[in-house]
């Protein structure tokens, strides 16, 4: 499905990578290693060199929103535009939208919450439903479930592994071995500026 | 109805004393003003007084070649001055050229439909009106591109996370940029609708007081300012328009990402 070879992203040795339907890596690394700028350059939100395909379709022939919409990033710390958490969402959505924070242990009150009166922790899934209504082929998670406790991180990985079941494929940055094994078909690890195998 | 008073010396040099007032009060008060309040003074009278010999020059040679270069001299030093306002530029000359670019468009379009439609002065060129037009509607537009560039710019940059959360979602780069857009819209657009608001009630327009003191009739001159305001809104609303679209697209790529590395930081050379 997704096919990169020689990504060139700054600081690292260049990037090959193969995902699958329902592949999920798992990305490791010291902090600055380069992990988000891996998800980045992945998700064409900085320029970067190399060859980077999805089903045999060059990135650069596919319109760079399309691209987004099919390959999707989540920031460790998601950005908000409006006031209100239910502004980020489609209108049409709204009804899925409820769903899948409910899936995730969110009630709906959240929709009419102002931004800055719902916590990182509510904020990082509000931004994981909205991800999710996309429908994307692949997903670029940054440490999705850094500040959650670990019910509410169990919920998350409960609706990762029911997508990499329907065929999507992710990638996922985490400093936490045990949700690793959990999720995870391949583990990396960048060291000294290169991806490896973690054993 | 008096014709003009005419100043003498003596005049300017009472009025100055006021100025050497305020010097000595910062001095008094140790605000570490007085010097360069008085160099400002000094810059006034002698900028004004080398202005007035090349008006009356320009006016004497009454020759196109000349209020041309005059007009090119003009832009070039408004495009710069954008330029110098910017706390975040972006590299290279953009700055410069897109603030030179689109100060000149709206300021000259509307300078121009001025001239040869609506006051019509034989020859059209003619630099009391080229000129003295000209300078009144760049100076406003040159302070409305200013201040939509560095809204512009600064938002983009405070509200790096929150573009780049609707790029990743799958906005272009006009939508994930147009709050940043149209606030720097506003901000361009704001000074001369409060000039206008203001006009009369709070302030009396200068261009307006001047004609007036120097011994036109009232109501000739109020229909000046209300032209020349008008004029200044219609060159000031092109110039940013031009300059914000400018803007965005500088400000992102062909591949929609949102390129703060196209902006110097700040404080630096």
């Amino acid at each position: 499905m997704l096919r990169v070879r020689n990504l060139r992203v700054t600081g690292l040795a260049p990037v090959d990578l193969d995902l699958d339907a329902g592949d999920c890596i798992a990305l490791s690394g010291p902090s600055g290693s380069g992990k988000t700028l891996i998800l980045r350059s992945l998700a064409d939100l900085d320029p970067s060199e190399g060859e980077v395909t999805l089903d045999g379709e060059a990135r650069d022939s596919i319109a760079a929103p399309m691209w987004r919409r099919r390959v999707a990033y989540l920031a460790a710390e998601p950005g908000w535009w409006a006031d209100v958490i239910g502004a980020h969402f489609p209108d049409h959505d709204l009804e899925a939208a409820r769903e899948l924070a409910a899936a995730l242990g969110l009630s709906e009150k959240f929709f009419d919450a102002p931004v800055a009166q719902v916590s990182t922790g509510e904020r990082q899934r509000l931004a994981l439903v909205r991800l999710l209504l996309l429908a994307p082929r692949i997903m670029l998670l940054d440490e999705p479930t850094a500040a959650l406790d670990e019910a509410a991180a169990a919920r998350v990985e409960a609706v990762l592994a029911e997508r990499l079941a329907a065929g999507v494929a992710i990638v996922l940055v985490t400093h936490d071995d045990a949700q690793a094994a959990r999720l995870a078909s391949r583990r990396l690890r960048i060291a000294d500026g290169r991806l490896e195998e973690v054993a | 109805m008096i014709g003009a008073v005419p100043l003498d010396a003596l005049d300017l040099a009472i009025a100055a004393s006021l100025v050497l007032l305020n010097a000595g009060l910062s001095l008094w008060l140790r605000l570490g003003l007085a010097r360069s309040l008085v160099i400002a003074a000094a810059r006034t009278a002698v900028q004004l007084l080398l202005v007035g010999v090349v008006i009356k020059t320009l006016f004497d040679l009454a020759s196109p070649s000349w209020t041309g270069l005059m007009v090119l001299a003009m832009v070039l030093l408004a495009g710069y001055e954008v330029h110098a306002r910017q706390e975040r530029r972006f590299t290279g000359a953009w700055t410069y050229g897109l603030g030179t670019l689109s100060v000149a468009a709206g300021a000259g379009l509307v300078t121009l439909l001025a001239l040869i439609v609506v006051v019509q002065p034989e020859p059209w060129h003619h630099p009391r009106y080229a000129i003295l037009l000209l300078g009144m509607i760049l100076g406003n537009t040159m302070t409305g591109v200013s201040l939509a560039f560095d809204s512009l710019v600064t938002t983009a940059s405070r509200e790096r996370v929150a573009i780049e959360a609707r790029l990743a979602l799958g906005a272009d780069r006009s939508t994930a940029l147009g709050d940043a857009a149209r606030r720097a819209l506003r901000a361009g657009l704001m000074p001369i609708i409060n000039a206008m608001s203001a006009a009369g009630v709070i302030a009396l327009p200068g261009m307006m007081t001047g004609q007036i003191l120097a011994g036109a009739d009232p109501i000739g001159a109020v229909k000046y300012q209300v032209l020349i305001m008008f004029l200044i809104a219609g060159g000031t609303g092109i110039a940013v328009f031009l300059a914000v679209g400018a803007g965005v697209r500088r400000l992102s790529d062909s591949r929609h990402r949102l390129r703060l590395d196209r902006l110097r930081v700040p404080n630096s050379v």
